[in-house]
């Protein structure tokens, strides 16, 4: 069946294998595809969707922010807005995002592999992946839930909103989740291509290796404590009730033991898309290759001890305290470590200023400020007077949605024409990042402030010298939308009219993914290549280093 | 494809992605231990909670643990070491070439398995007749201290979840018992038995752990 719909392309295209995209173009022949470019596609065209759904109860709770009293919605719809905004964008988007839709796609790609270790299982993800959304999505429109998305007992297990389908969907969203760790964990110890040892390997699959450690150990957890919340809700077991002799600070152990290291699994694939644009635009050897990959590691083993910074005023010792926040700055050390390495990479290199790396800047900006109001917050003295403000609040987004989505637009950009074969306008690509960086610090910059005087987290009012930083943060978050909005419109357009890429490799990047045509054929490689050099090696002109098995 | 006849395995086996069956059993034992690694996690929250709540009552824990049938308990132990053994047989059969000995260890594994989930039934029944249930539940005349009711929420929430982990492993068992019959598995060719087996060891474990720290203290 294969090879006819491979002859019937052959004889339309001009390469004699047909490329992923057009073997096979039936709904079927996606839905049951074991491709793992597939696969990545269909994860990223899912997460930006919910991106959407979940930037648009932003821009709802920032509509409502706009005035000081109640106004355009009521408290309980506000608690529901800003509950569903964390629960889609946490376990919707930012968690699937870079691994599962581009580190489906590139890291095979990147290790020389016809295939991730488990296809079946990778497809079995997705579908998992689109369940939990369901439900969740079920859950929101059947009364929604008012906890936020931190799901604090005994609130969370007496609320009569609808927790129990949303607690079940991030469950079996845990378990994608989990399942593409799994796969990536394998697939890097078994499938690399031959001459590709441990420190060859390109730095988003050292970073991807690390999420994926925390995505197995991490997410477990979160899964047996999502489950002890909905049979207490269901059966009233109590283990989290204080009437029936249960610890509600339990509760926030064990979903913080998750809930921290998930923001490293958040930001570590970030951090891998960085370390590759940052070689590719500024055609350099990336500097400290060693250092940027252990200091992965670093993060994902770290960050299992940090939790308890969330913990500082809910009752936890002092000694316990100053320990977890000591240990919580050693994120900040590993993190600084790369952030040099970086702008070491750009130091004396050919930089082509591109769109990718207009949100290099932006990511570095973001994860330095975003950085280092961290290290002051997990100072247990300044935390007590900033914690549960917009403080937090700024900080928090400066990662996620400053650092991450950053790196989340810069992969899209850099492997659009991987992906797709086909070239975006670079001009519209660069007006968009100054838009959405600048409407990113004009959104956060005043929550900073706000947190510091004070404003709390969450609250539906506020006293009234507040508006006038509100308001600009809205305006922020409007331009931040039209951002958006622009991306998807120039994206759209050049997936549909653009131009096909003359070349297979535009940026003339010397990462491994370039080895294979863009787009690639449905088995990646006709021959595995051998590997000799290392990734991103620009002291030659020699494709790649890379010489083909003969 | 070319390259799995070439080894002389029935189709389906090797996947197009890898170089040989020896890389693929290799990525697959790996896949299951992470596997297993996650399954440990699962159960170590409610481990977590067993040990905080043990140490805020541990009197209560003590004197609930008397009212649990201890031999129904240690049976259900014997039974569950003992199918591990079977599965362990099984596996050992298959790769021996002696496929009809192997999926009778698998039938017997399997009905092991019912036996430890009938008694464990004979014992939730019995809790249900004297009220010993978790939570808001609890109306247990014989044990009215406080923390008697976190017992056994914590002891059926660890049971139950056991006792899914149970029925999981019966149905991966009887995957493992029809492939074996359809001559899937050979010297050549185990590996999907031996996950099958390792994931039994696993849900054996946990009850190692389980039973002492519910039934013997």
């Amino acid at each position: 069946m294969r090879l006819s719909e491979a002859d019937s392309h052959a004889l339309s295209g001009a390469s004699p294998v047909p490329d992923y995209l057009h073997d096979g173009t039936t709904v079927m022949s996606w839905l049951n595809t074991r491709d793992h470019k597939r696969v990545g596609v269909m994860f990223l065209v899912s997460v930006i969707v919910f991106f959407f759904v979940g930037g648009l109860f932003a821009l709802l709770i920032r509509f409502k922010l706009l005035q000081p009293g109640p106004f355009f919605m009521d408290a309980l719809s506000y608690n529901r807005m800003f509950t569903l905004h964390g629960v889609v964008m946490i376990f919707l988007f930012l968690i699937p995002a870079i691994p599962s839709a581009f580190g489906n796609f590139v890291l095979p790609l990147m290790l020389g592999a016809r295939d991730v270790a488990f296809p079946r299982l990778n497809l079995f993800s997705y579908y998992l992946y689109l369940t939990g959304a369901a439900v969740a999505l079920w859950g929101m429109i059947h009364g929604g839930a008012d906890t936020g998305w931190t799901f604090y007992t005994p609130y969370s297990s007496t609320t009569p909103t609808q927790v129990a389908p949303i607690l079940l969907g991030a469950f079996i969203l845990g378990f994608s989740s989990i399942l593409t760790g799994l796969n990536f964990i394998v697939t890097v110890h078994t499938l690399r291509a031959p001459g590709l040892g441990w420190m060859k390997m390109p730095l988003f699959v050292w970073s991807a290796y690390a999420t994926s450690v925390i995505q197995i150990l991490a997410t477990p957890v979160l899964a047996i404590t999502l489950l002890i919340v909905t049979v207490e809700r269901i059966g009233g077991f109590g283990l989290f009730d204080p009437a029936r002799g249960g610890d509600p600070v339990l509760f926030q152990h064990m979903f913080w033991f998750y809930s921290h290291p998930a923001v490293y699994i958040m930001i570590l694939p970030a951090m891998g898309v960085i370390s590759e644009c940052v070689c590719a635009f500024s055609r350099k050897n990336p500097f400290g290759y060693k250092a940027i990959a252990f200091s992965s590691l670093g993060i994902a083993f770290v960050g299992f001890f940090t939790w308890g910074h969330h913990l500082f005023v809910a009752g936890q010792s002092v000694f316990v305290g100053g320990a977890f926040g000591l240990l919580s700055m050693f994120v900040g050390i590993f993190t600084a470590i790369k952030v040099f390495n970086w702008v070491g990479t750009m130091y004396r290199g050919a930089i082509s200023f591109k769109t990718p790396f207009a949100y290099i800047c932006g990511f570095l900006y973001f994860i330095v400020f975003g950085g280092m109001t961290g290290v002051a917050l997990a100072t247990t003295s300044l935390d007590i007077h900033w914690h549960d403000t917009y403080f937090v609040v700024a900080h928090f987004h400066f990662i996620m949605v400053g650092a991450s989505v950053m790196a989340f637009l810069a992969a899209l950009h850099y492997w659009f024409p991987k992906m797709f074969g086909k070239v975006y306008h670079e001009g519209w690509g660069l007006v968009a990042a100054s838009l959405i960086i600048l409407g990113f610090n004009a959104t956060f910059i005043p929550q900073f402030l706000l947190g510091n005087f004070g404003m709390p987290r969450r609250y539906y009012q506020y006293p009234e010298h507040f508006q006038a930083l509100n308001v600009a943060s809205t305006a922020g978050a409007t331009l931040l939308g039209f951002g958006f909005l622009l991306i998807v419109i120039y994206l759209g357009i050049a997936l549909k009219w653009g131009s096909r890429s003359t070349e297979s490799n535009p940026w003339g990047s010397k990462g491994f993914e370039w080895l294979t045509a863009s787009p690639p054929p449905t088995h990646n490689f006709d021959e595995i290549p051998t590997i000799t050099q290392m990734p991103h090696d620009y002291r030659t002109h020699e494709p790649s280093g890379v010489i083909r098995v003969a | 494809m070319s390259h799995e006849a070439e080894a002389g395995l029935p189709p389906g086996i090797l996947g197009h992605h890898f170089s040989s069956l020896a890389r693929q059993n290799e990525a697959a034992r790996l896949g299951m231990w992470l596997f297993l690694a996650t399954e440990i996690l699962l159960f170590a929250g409610l481990f977590t909670g067993y040990a905080v709540y043990r140490f805020q009552f541990p009197e209560a824990f003590a004197e609930c643990s008397r009212h649990l049938e201890l031999t129904l308990g240690t049976v259900n132990t014997v039974v569950l070491i003992t199918s591990s053994l079977t599965v362990a047989l099984a596996i050992h059969f298959a790769r021996t070439n002696r496929p009809r000995a192997a999926a009778a260890c698998l039938v017997i594994t399997i009905l092991f398995a019912l036996a430890f989930l009938g008694i464990k039934a004979v014992e939730y029944t019995a809790h249900f007749h004297e009220k010993s249930l978790p939570g808001k539940y609890y109306a247990f005349e014989e044990v009215k201290i406080p923390g008697a009711a976190m017992f056994f929420s914590l002891y059926f929430l660890m049971t139950g979840l056991h006792a899914l982990h149970v029925i999981a492993g019966m149905i991966v068992l009887g995957f493992n018992c029809w492939h074996t019959l359809h001559g899937r598995y050979s010297s050549r060719y185990y590996t999907g038995l031996e996950l099958g087996g390792m994931y039994w060891h696993l849900v054996d474990m946990v009850w190692i752990f389980l039973y002492p720290l519910l039934y013997l203290i």
